[in-house]
């Protein structure tokens, strides 16, 4: 009878499937690394674990969302409400603050979503993967976690692919929060220029700002603020001139 | 009203979605060409502008709702992909996170320097 109601109710079902995984995520965080390894990289962790494990049991190709139970996690973590939300973040954001920036912050975006998607397309040739959509969404991927199934969902890639796109997405988060710290200083990342630089060049949101958190606080914003563009633009360049570019060449 | 504020939302997103259609059908091909990205920068705008509109300290809330659920969507995201068939390129997504982090922090001196000289 329980489980007819969690049925019923697919998408409060989905709601308290998500808050659970993502309290775990932020509790693990902070206790095993004192947030250091940011919380939201351990809960989409979480996510491709249990898609994983899902996979192992239904043999289905939805993740968790072929348990009927958790049938609401396919339309919460579907295209359209991931769209919606992704918009969103784009609200409060000044374009003056980018202007603010200067040449430097509006060149490093530029830079770090073409140098990072060039090299995930590189890999993915030299990985042997062949068609346009393959390789576009996995140097989408490259850019940031969400810019690559975006992509993947646009120009119509297949579930493997936009999976293995979140997961570079990732791992470059991941990299970005630890070895941030590490190579800090051999970089110059010590002050609000070069903060700014760096918040463009990697782009990833929790990766940025774990990593800055890391080397100083006050550093945080500043980086953060180029950041919140680098979705933006890069869900505007990969799945237009970025696609038609390697659509040429394959 | 909250609804005000999703309702922008909403529309700014469909807006972009259409745009991003209709520039893949230019080009002759079955994607959606950076509507997503239109879709922010139409909300950047709207958020931007003080003299034709302004939205409400009450309206915002229906946008800010969705902006600070986004990592959870995402989550969910993450939960619902095909993660079995992906494992086969794991070892991929290594070799590239990598790659694109290391020439990544190289790029952030050079760039940094630019204006200096």
């Amino acid at each position: 009878m329980f489980e007819e109601i969690l049925i019923d109710n697919y998408l409060l079902t989905a709601f308290v499937f998500v808050g659970i995984t993502v309290y775990a995520a932020y509790f693990l965080s902070d206790k095993l690394t004192g947030g250091k390894f940011h919380g939201s990289a351990v809960a989409i962790i979480f996510g491709l674990i249990f898609a994983y494990l899902a996979g192992l049991v239904t043999n289905g190709e939805k993740g968790v969302a072929d348990f009927a139970i958790l049938s609401g996690v396919g339309l919460l973590g579907g295209s359209m409400l991931r769209d919606f939300a992704i918009v969103a973040t784009a609200y409060g954001v000044k374009l003056s603050d980018l202007k603010a920036s200067g040449f430097a912050g509006i060149f490093s975006l530029f830079v770090g979503v073409i140098v990072s998607f060039s090299l995930g397309a590189i890999i993915a040739i030299s990985f042997g993967y062949e068609d346009p959509i393959s390789i576009t969404t996995i140097g989408a991927g490259s850019v940031t976690f969400v810019v690559g199934p975006v992509t993947g969902s646009a120009i119509g890639a297949d579930s493997e692919v936009i999976a293995l796109s979140i997961a570079v997405g990732l791992v470059k988060s991941i990299l970005v929060m630890t070895v941030t710290p590490v190579v800090a200083k051999r970089i110059g990342l010590d002050n609000p220029r070069s903060a700014i630089v760096f918040g463009g060049v990697m782009g990833t949101n929790s990766g940025v700002a774990a990593g800055l958190a890391a080397v100083d606080p006050k550093l945080v914003p500043y980086g953060a603020m180029t950041a919140t563009f680098y979705t933006a633009l890069g869900c505007l360049m990969v799945p237009s001139i970025l696609f038609f570019l390697i659509d040429v060449f394959f | 009203m909250v609804i005000y504020g999703i309702a922008l939302l909403g529309a700014c997103t469909l807006s972009g979605l259409l745009v991003g259609k209709l520039l893949g059908s230019l080009f002759g091909i079955e994607a959606n060409v950076g509507g997503i990205g239109i879709a922010m920068l139409l909300l950047m705008y709207f958020s931007n502008s003080n003299s034709y509109f302004k939205i409400g300290d009450i309206s915002e809330k229906g946008i800010t709702f969705w902006s600070l659920i986004y990592i959870p969507i995402i989550v969910a995201m993450a939960a619902k992909q095909n993660v079995i068939g992906a494992l086969d390129g794991g070892w991929m997504a290594v070799v590239a996170g990598f790659f694109v982090v290391a020439i990544s922090f190289l790029c952030i001196p050079l760039i940094t320097n630019i204006k200096k000289q």
